[in-house]
């Protein structure tokens, strides 16, 4: 039965994705858009609207959570991808295994890299 | 003899992924979801890596956003953002199908058949409308707007 | 189709005027290929000339070693599901005026090994379908073993699972599947839609003994609605729609929205039961 948890988890993951990169390909590709109407940043890319989100609590949480999100749904599904292909055993217990390795270890330095960011306060210096 | 020598070669293999003959519609929907699914992923883990950059600074911020300002990457970045639209779009669909929602439900069959995938029809072009007005806002974005 | 609507589509086919279609065929013979080839017929076009009889008339008339699987013609059996031009059909079930082309690509059902000419080797196909333990299962054995009744079942509860009872074991669902394409070790829609006719079956209770099999990683999780199974299936069983409910049965139970019910109790015997007075009465038995 623990296929139909990971499975179960899959889509939730997906369905915080649609909400998060949802607001995040908003305010990156649609900020022309945004800007008619009046609201969100211009220039997402530039170096003040970067540093200024990164030490927004709202921005560096959900960022982490979309990282987490979005880092086990493209996992599972390219697992699953695997999967398919009619490996050995021991091939299918290494996948498994490596990817929750480099998941982890991807979760982890994105994590460190936005609470750094956010307690760095490098947009003080603009 | 005989019972050793059949030809066991007969799968459709990756071909069958992509249709493999003439096939419906939700078929290749699922081929080009994994297709779409496998670039976000791609784009996603170099995405990390990019962004990471910030612990640097404002200058290594720069010199990486210098680095990617070409038509190339920005063209690539269109793509992701295509690949999303699909995928996402295509991914609701899935969601509520794969739970069995807005399938119909279990009838005596009588013929012509109307199979779940049928019933499911409206969701799936209702999909693939806003996806594609999802690609034209971006694509306006991306290449129109200035 | 009245005979209207078949007149004016004879007319638009292709066969307008032609006497002779092609069929082009997959030959292989384990004794003296080493692959298979394909080799074109001439066959005479009749009026309702299906597949299986084009194969029948070769067989007797052109090449005798023409080896497929056939048996009622009239799409009952499962026995001659092939690959004609590029989908799997039933041969007998498929008008060759209707498949709308001058040449008829017939080929084995792919995504299995093939043994000889258009006959597949569906030994790993059965095996998968035992593998779901596709018979009702009860606890209490003493009553399966030595029945006093029936069990009771109402007629919304038969409408639950009769559609998927209808599966003939044709094969042509594993032939559409993109997942069989490649795992080998995937269950099958056919497999699967025969496990959810059980476990939707209320008098059932074999849930626990079908969870390994199902819910395994190879399993229902290994499907991802291409649909192309209930596509192509000949009877309307309509496989992937049994494969999400599967899916959404293990979520509503895993949040708890949905309990494993007992099985449908055997219907009490009616004692002393006496017909309505305008019922007649039985004549005398013939046989004592």
């Amino acid at each position: 039965m623990r296929e139909s948890t990971l499975w179960v988890l899959h889509i939730f993951a997906g369905a915080i994705i649609l909400v998060l990169l949802g607001l995040h390909m908003f305010i990156m590709h649609l900020d022309e858009v945004l800007g008619v109407l009046g609201i969100g940043y211009s220039e997402p890319i530039a170096s003040e609207s970067v540093f200024a989100r990164s030490e927004q609590a709202f921005f560096m949480v959900t960022y982490i959570l979309l990282l987490g999100a979005a880092l086990y749904h493209g996992l599972y599904g390219f697992r699953n991808m695997l999967f398919e292909l009619t490996l050995p055993k021991a091939a299918e217990t290494f996948i498994n295994w490596s990817f929750t390795l480099v998941g982890l270890g991807l979760f982890a330095f994105g994590t460190y890299a936005a609470i750094f960011v956010f307690a760095a306060k490098f947009a003080k210096e603009i | 003899m005989v019972q050793n020598s059949k030809f066991r070669n007969n799968k459709l293999g990756l071909w069958g992924w992509l249709g493999g003959g003439r096939f419906g519609a939700e078929r290749y929907a699922y081929a080009l979801h994994r297709l779409s699914g496998l670039g976000i992923l791609a784009y996603f883990i170099m995405h990390i890596f990019v962004t990471g950059t910030r612990i640097g600074g404002l200058e290594s911020w720069q010199t990486a956003m210098n680095k990617f300002a070409t038509p190339f990457f920005k063209f690539g970045e269109f793509l992701v953002f295509l690949a999303f639209a699909y995928h996402a779009l295509n991914g609701i669909r899935l969601a509520i199908t794969e739970l069995g929602f807005g399938l119909g439900r279990p009838q005596r069959p009588v013929f012509p058949y109307k199979s779940s995938v049928i019933h499911q029809r409206p969701l799936f072009i209702a999909v693939m409308i806003l996806a594609a007005i999802i690609m034209v806002f971006g694509g306006a974005d991306f290449y129109l707007i200035k | 189709m009245s005979d209207a609507a078949t007149l004016a589509n004879e007319k638009k086919s292709e066969h307008k005027g032609l006497e002779k279609v092609t069929f082009e065929i997959l030959r292989y013979n384990p004794e003296t290929n080493r692959e298979p080839v394909l080799k074109a017929y001439e066959v005479p076009l009749k009026k309702g000339l299906t597949v299986l009889d084009g194969l029948l008339w070769l067989k007797e008339n052109v090449d005798g070693t023409l080896s497929w699987r056939s048996s009622c013609r009239m799409g009952v059996c499962g026995s001659c599901g092939m690959f004609i031009n590029g989908k799997p059909r039933l041969a007998c079930n498929n008008q060759v005026v209707h498949l709308e082309s001058a040449k008829i690509q017939i080929k084995p059902l792919p995504n299995f090994s093939i043994v000889r000419d258009l006959v597949p080797d569906l030994e790993g196909f059965f095996d998968k379908h035992r593998s779901v333990k596709p018979y009702l299962i009860r606890r209490e054995l003493e009553e399966l073993n030595h029945p006093t009744n029936e069990y009771f079942q109402s007629q919304s509860e038969l409408i639950d699972y009769i559609q998927f009872a209808y599966c003939i074991k044709c094969g042509l669902c594993l032939s559409a599947c993109p997942t069989v394409a490649t795992d080998v070790n995937y269950t099958g829609p056919q497999a699967l839609a025969q496990a959810w006719r059980y476990l939707s079956d209320s008098r059932d209770e074999g849930a626990k003994d079908r969870e390994n099999e199902v819910y395994a990683s190879h399993g229902v999780f290994r499907c991802h609605f291409a649909g192309e199974c209930s596509e192509v299936c000949p009877k309307g069983v309509d496989p992937a729609f049994a494969i999400q409910l599967l899916k959404q049965d293990t979520f509503l139970k895993k949040l708890g929205m949905r309990r494993d019910r007992p099985g449908k109790a055997v219907a009490p015997k009616v004692e002393n039961w006496t017909p309505k007075k305008e019922i007649p009465k039985a004549p005398e038995r013939t046989v004592k």
